[in-house]
């Protein structure tokens, strides 16, 4: 089972790896965006990082609605109401349980992708954060670690994808030979779930 | 007719608009713009949520939310957002129930939208003849 303190060092691996990837994520955001994509998500995991420090919410699915209000409230780009929808649909899912099955959590992230793939209306393939969401909670039945595998084979092949949502849409097949800085952040997102799950291995 | 304002007094209320757009000095524009063309009898209420908090180019939850409470007279309020982050952040707030009851996401062009929806709203139309006056603008052809 997994508790609230399992989340908020989920919501701190992603905060700490945002932090270390900023620079690449921006870089990525150059070519085929408007090169603010580390920037906008750095501050939006410090803002949560601040937030789960100051409120302390006891509950995994609380964890998860503060982490995505606050990604809502600060993020400043399209990436702060898309994956602030990705955690607070998956909060609402998990409700105010104060433990969660593995089973619970893989349903409801599977319901916070749904949710992102409804507010942002794109399609696998479009070359998006959907390219590795996707992948990586299909593969979240096998293992956390085997679902960020696949969420980062999910961004490196973004790579020859035309993109079909937002700004890099405007560059037609400009857009091809560019990996998605979304589906990269995604990729990192679960990387983290992965990182706090084998924590957990660890310290048993 | 007696041309009196919708607030507090016997007339309904009317429609607010908010201007939703990457950018603080667009959004202010664009609002003076449709207060500007919607003149001639009192003007429905308008705000303007341009840009970041820190005041770059983005979008700022809080400034929408404050924005459409500021112009909510209890008869709606439209929203037109112009592109990208603007309108996944007025989505994901309607679908989180952020925003004042009847506040509805506007499918319009940018300005002229924003144009079309202030003249109706000061006319009195209800929200949805405000949304269709917006979306009504699409269909204007330039060449």
């Amino acid at each position: 089972m997994r508790d609230a303190e399992f989340f908020r060092n989920w919501m701190a691996a992603a905060a700490a790896v945002v932090e270390r990837e900023a620079d690449r994520l921006t870089e990525l955001d150059s070519p085929i965006g408007d090169a603010d994509h580390g920037s906008n998500l750095l501050r939006g995991f410090t803002a949560v990082r601040t937030a789960l420090d100051a409120e302390g919410p006891a509950a995994p699915g609380a964890v998860l609605q503060l982490a995505g209000r606050t990604l809502i409230s600060t993020v400043g780009g399209a990436s702060g109401p898309l994956y602030g929808m990705l955690l607070r649909r998956t909060g609402k899912e998990l409700g105010e349980a104060p433990e969660v099955s593995d089973e619970e959590l893989r349903e409801a992230l599977d319901k916070g992708v749904g949710a992102v793939a409804q507010l942002g209306g794109a399609a696998p393939g479009d070359k998006t954060m959907l390219d590795a969401l996707l992948p990586g909670v299909a593969a979240l039945a096998t293992s956390y670690r085997a679902a960020a595998d696949a969420a980062q084979d999910g961004a490196l092949a973004t790579v020859p994808m035309q993109a079909r949502k937002g700004r890099a849409s405007y560059l037609g097949e400009r857009s091809i030979g560019h990996q998605d800085p979304g589906a990269t952040s995604s990729a990192l997102l679960m990387g983290a779930l992965a990182d706090a799950a084998e924590r957990v291995e660890g310290a048993r | 007719m007696t041309g009196g304002h919708g607030d507090g007094g016997t007339l309904p209320a009317l429609v607010g608009v908010v201007l939703v757009s990457h950018s603080a000095p667009v959004a202010e524009s664009v609002a003076e713009l449709a207060r500007g063309l919607a003149a001639g009898g009192p003007v429905a209420p308008v705000a303007a949520a341009g840009g970041t908090a820190a005041g770059g180019l983005g979008t700022s939850a809080e400034r929408v939310v404050a924005a459409a409470r500021e112009v909510d007279r209890g008869a709606g309020v439209a929203l037109i957002a112009d592109l990208g982050s603007s309108v996944l952040t007025v989505k994901a707030l309607l679908l989180e129930d952020e925003l004042p009851p009847d506040a509805r996401l506007v499918d319009a062009p940018f300005v002229e939208g924003a144009v079309a929806a202030l003249v109706a709203a000061s006319a009195g139309a209800p929200l949805a003849q405000v949304a269709e006056a917006a979306a009504e603008a699409y269909a204007y052809r330039k060449v």
